[in-house]
C-alpha cells in the first residue's frame, strides 16, 4: 500500500504539446481517486505517466516512499487495467490472471491456485478454463481486475473502467468496483470522462482540462463549490446555469431581475463588478405565480427525465435550465418565475472565471 | 401436393429460390456464355499444360531425334528412372537445404527482424528502409541476378572489395551459400511487409499489459507478439517455402554449377528437359515436384486447421 505524490509533473510530446502540464497532486494511501475531464484533457496521459508507460519530461513522481520518476513500469508496484482489458486471447482465464506471477517466476501450482482464489473472489468460478473470447464484457473486466490485483500491487490504475460495458451493466460494475476497492484497500486511480461515474465512485476527484489541474476535491466539494466555471459546467448531470450579471447596490442584477448576493461573497465584490452568477438546475424552482427574488421567464422546451422534468426557459436574453418534479410539469410557452435557493448560488469572476468566496 | 403457384406466399417464394443460384438473373445458359472465354483461356493455358505434363511424363518424348517425332508410351519408366537416379536425390537434398536456409530461416527470420526493428520508427527513415528492401523484391530477377554476378565477381567484385578478399571466387568456392544469400536478398521484403502489418495489428494494450508486470522484451515477444501473429507466421512460411522450392532464379547466378553443386530441383528439371533433351523424364520429375509441393501445402493446412480448432 502506498500513496502517490506528483510534483510539477510535465509530459511534453515531441513538438512541444504538453499532455500533462505542471500537475501537483497528492493521493493518499488507500484512496479511490478519479481523474476527470473531457477527452484530450491529459487525464489518461497522467495515468500512463504514473504507470510508467509514458516517459515523464520533468517533475517528480513518488509512490510510497520511492522516487519512481524514471523507474521501469514493472518495478513500480503498480498494476493497470486497460480500457479494452488487454486480456491475452491465446491464454485461458487462469493463465491470464496468473501471467504477472509467471513473469515473477512463481511456481506453476502456486500461481494456478492463487489465480483460482482471486478469480473466485471476483465471482469467476467455473470460468478459469475458458478463453477470454468466450466471456461477456463484464466477465472480461473481472478477469482483467483479477490479473491486476492477483499480485497485490501498491497502486491500482484503471483506464476508463466502465466505458466498454453497456449501460445497465455499468451501474452493476460501478457498485462492484467500489466494493472491491473498499475490500482491498488498495490505492486506486481511475480515469473517466463521465462526471457521474467520478462522483459515484471516487473519494476525491481531480478535474483536468488541457493538461492542467482545475480542482481537486471530494465529490461534494467539486459539485457544490466548483473552483471555476469550467468545473461548474462539467460536473453535474445537467450543467450549472452560468449567466453574466453585475453587482449593483448589494444585490446581483441579472437582466432586469435582482437576486441577493450569494452567502460568503459579501464584501468580496464591489459595486459595478462584472460577474458570472451560477446555480444548478436542481436548485432552481419553477413557480407559475410571482415570487420574491424570482426571475420572470418563458418555458421553451420540456424534456422528460422520468421522475423529474428538465425545462429550458428564457428570461429575456438569458437561458436557464430548471429541474422540476414530474407533477409540476409546465407546458412550452407557459409564463412564470424561476426561484433560486439562495444558499446554493455561486459567483464567479467574469474575467478569471474563478469562484468568488 | 404439387399445386400451381397461386397463393401469394408461394409466388413470393418461387422467384427467391431461383435467385439463389442465379444472382444476375441471366439464366444458366446465358451466364455460361459470359464465363466461357475465361474458362477457355484457363483451360488452354493452365489445365491443358498440366494434363499434357502428366501425359508427357509417361512417354519417352525427346527434344530431338526419333522420339521427338513419334513418342512412345513407356508407363512408369520415367518415374522409376528419376527415383533411382542418385543425381535426383542429390538435387532434392540441395533443394531442401536451399529452402531451409534461404526461405524458412533466412527470409522469415530476417524479414521478422527487419519488421521488428522498424516498427517504432516513423517518417522518412522507415520509408527509406522499406523502400530499399522492397526494391530488391521489385527488381526483375534477371537484373537482380546480374547485379549479384557483379557483386560477387572474382576480380573486381564489390564484395571482395569490401571484405578485402580479392581473388575469392564466391560462386565457385561457396556456390550454395551464394545463392542462399542471393535468394534471401531477393525475397526478404515480402516477409518484412507481411510481418510489419502483422505487428501493427497486435493490440498495444496487450504489449503494455506485459510491460506493466515487468516482462522483458523477449518475454513480450514470446507471450504476446508471437501468439498474436501465429497465423501470419504460418501463412508466410507456407508461401516462402513454396516459392523458394519452385524458384528458378538461382540458375541465372550459378547455372546449377559448379559441377551440379547448386542444381536445385527446378534447375535439375530444366537441365534434364531442355539441354538434356529428355522432355518425358523432365515432365515426370516436374510431376514429382508438384506432388512434393502438394504435400507441403497440405501439411501447413493441417497445422493451421489444428490451430484454429484449439
Amino acid at each position: 500500500m502506498a500513496g502517490i505524490t506528483a510534483t510539477q509533473l510535465v509530459k511534453e510530446y515531441p513538438g512541444g504539446v504538453r499532455g500533462v502540464d505542471e500537475i501537483d497532486v497528492e493521493i493518499t494511501d488507500g484512496e479511490f481517486f478519479a481523474l476527470l475531464g473531457p477527452s484530450g484533457c491529459g487525464k489518461t496521459t497522467l495515468l500512463r505517466s504514473i504507470a510508467g508507460l509514458e516517459a515523464i519530461t520533468s517533475g517528480t513522481l513518488v509512490i510510497g516512499d520511492r522516487d519512481v520518476t524514471n523507474a521501469e513500469p514493472g518495478v513500480r508496484g503498480v498494476a493497470m487495467v486497460f480500457q479494452d482489458y488487454a486480456l491475452f486471447p491465446h491464454m485461458d482465464v487462469g493463465d491470464n490472471i496468473a501471467y504477472p506471477m509467471r513473469i515473477k517466476r512463481v511456481k506453476r501450482d502456486e500461481r494456478r491456485s492463487t489465480a483460482e482464489r482471486v478469480g473466485d473472489g471476483l465471482s469467476l468460478q467455473g470460468l478459469i478454463e475458458r478463453r477470454p473470447g468466450q466471456l461477456s464484457g463484464g466477465q472480461q473486466q473481472r478477469v482483467a481486475l483479477a490479473r491486476a490485483v492477483a499480485t497485490t500491487p501498491d497502486v491500482l490504475l484503471l483506464d476508463e473502467p466502465l466505458s466498454n460495458l453497456d449501460a445497465r451493466l455499468r451501474l452493476e460494475a460501478r457498485t462492484f468496483l467500489k466494493e472491491l476497492q473498499r475490500d482491498l484497500g488498495v490505492t486506486t486511480v481511475f480515469v473517466t470522462h463521465d462526471q457521474a461515474e467520478a462522483l459515484a465512485l471516487a473519494d476525491r476527484i481531480a478535474v483536468m482540462r488541457a493538461g492542467k489541474l482545475q480542482q481537486i476535491g471530494t465529490p461534494r466539494e467539486v459539485f457544490q463549490r466548483p473552483n471555476n466555471t469550467f468545473v461548474a459546467g462539467f460536473i453535474g448531470s445537467t450543467p450549472m446555469n452560468l449567466v453574466p450579471a453585475t453587482v449593483e447596490g448589494g444585490s446581483i442584477a441579472i437582466g432586469d431581475a435582482r437576486v441577493p448576493v450569494p452567502v460568503g461573497t459579501e464584501g468580496l465584490v464591489r459595486d459595478g463588478q462584472a460577474v458570472i452568477w451560477g446555480i444548478r438546475p436542481e436548485y432552481l424552482r419553477w413557480s407559475p405565480t410571482e415570487q420574491p427574488g424570482g426571475i420572470p421567464a418563458v418555458v421553451s422546451v420540456v424534456e422528460n427525465l422520468g421522475a423529474s422534468v428538465l425545462i429550458a426557459v428564457h428570461a429575456g436574453e438569458l437561458k436557464f435550465q430548471v429541474v422540476v418534479p414530474e407533477d409540476q410539469e409546465p407546458a412550452p410557452g407557459d409564463r412564470g418565475w424561476i426561484v433560486p435557493q439562495a444558499p446554493k448560488t455561486l459567483l464567479f469572476d467574469a474575467e478569471s472565471t474563478q469562484r468568488i468566496g | 401436393m404439387t399445386t400451381t403457384v397461386t397463393t401469394p406466399a408461394g409466388s413470393a417464394i418461387a422467384p427467391r429460390r431461383r435467385r439463389a443460384d442465379d444472382v444476375a438473373g441471366l439464366g444458366k445458359a446465358r451466364a455460361g456464355i459470359f464465363v466461357a472465354p475465361a474458362l477457355i483461356i484457363i483451360g488452354l493455358f493452365l489445365l491443358f499444360p498440366a494434363v499434357w505434363t502428366i501425359w508427357l511424363g509417361s512417354t519417352d518424348y525427346r527434344l530431338t531425334g526419333l522420339q521427338a517425332a513419334s513418342p512412345e508410351f513407356v508407363g512408369l519408366d520415367n518415374y522409376v528412372e528419376a527415383l533411382t537416379d542418385p543425381s535426383f536425390w542429390n538435387s532434392l537434398w540441395l533443394t531442401l537445404i536451399f529452402v531451409l536456409f534461404s526461405g524458412i530461416i533466412g527470409q522469415t527470420l530476417i524479414g521478422f527482424g527487419l519488421a521488428w526493428s522498424v516498427r517504432n520508427i516513423h517518417g522518412w527513415t522507415k520509408s527509406l528502409i522499406e523502400g530499399l528492401v522492397l526494391a530488391a523484391w521489385v527488381i526483375p530477377a534477371s537484373v537482380a541476378s546480374f547485379l549479384w554476378l557483379v557483386l560477387l565477381d572474382r576480380r573486381s567484385g564489390t564484395v571482395n572489395g569490401l571484405l578485402g578478399t580479392q581473388g575469392t571466387a564466391w560462386l565457385i568456392d561457396h556456390p550454395m551459400e551464394s545463392i542462399i544469400i542471393f535468394n534471401i536478398w531477393v525475397g526478404t521484403a515480402f516477409s518484412m511487409q507481411l510481418f510489419s502489418s502483422a505487428l501493427s495489428a497486435v493490440p498495444p494494450s496487450q504489449i503494455e499489459s506485459a510491460k506493466m508486470v515487468g516482462a522483458s522484451g523477449w518475454q513480450q515477444l514470446r507471450d504476446v507478439i508471437v501468439p498474436n501473429i501465429k497465423g501470419h507466421i504460418l501463412t508466410n512460411t507456407l508461401l516462402i517455402t513454396l516459392w523458394t522450392f519452385n524458384t528458378f532464379t538461382p540458375y541465372l547466378v550459378t547455372a546449377g554449377g559448379p559441377n551440379g553443386k547448386t542444381e536445385i530441383l527446378s534447375v535439375y528439371i530444366y537441365e534434364t528437359a531442355i539441354p538434356g533433351g529428355q522432355l518425358g523424364l523432365g515432365a515426370a520429375i516436374s510431376l514429382i515436384m508438384l506432388l512434393i509441393n502438394l504435400v507441403i501445402a497440405l501439411a501447413y493446412v493441417r497445422v493451421s486447421r489444428g490451430r484454429t480448432k484449439r
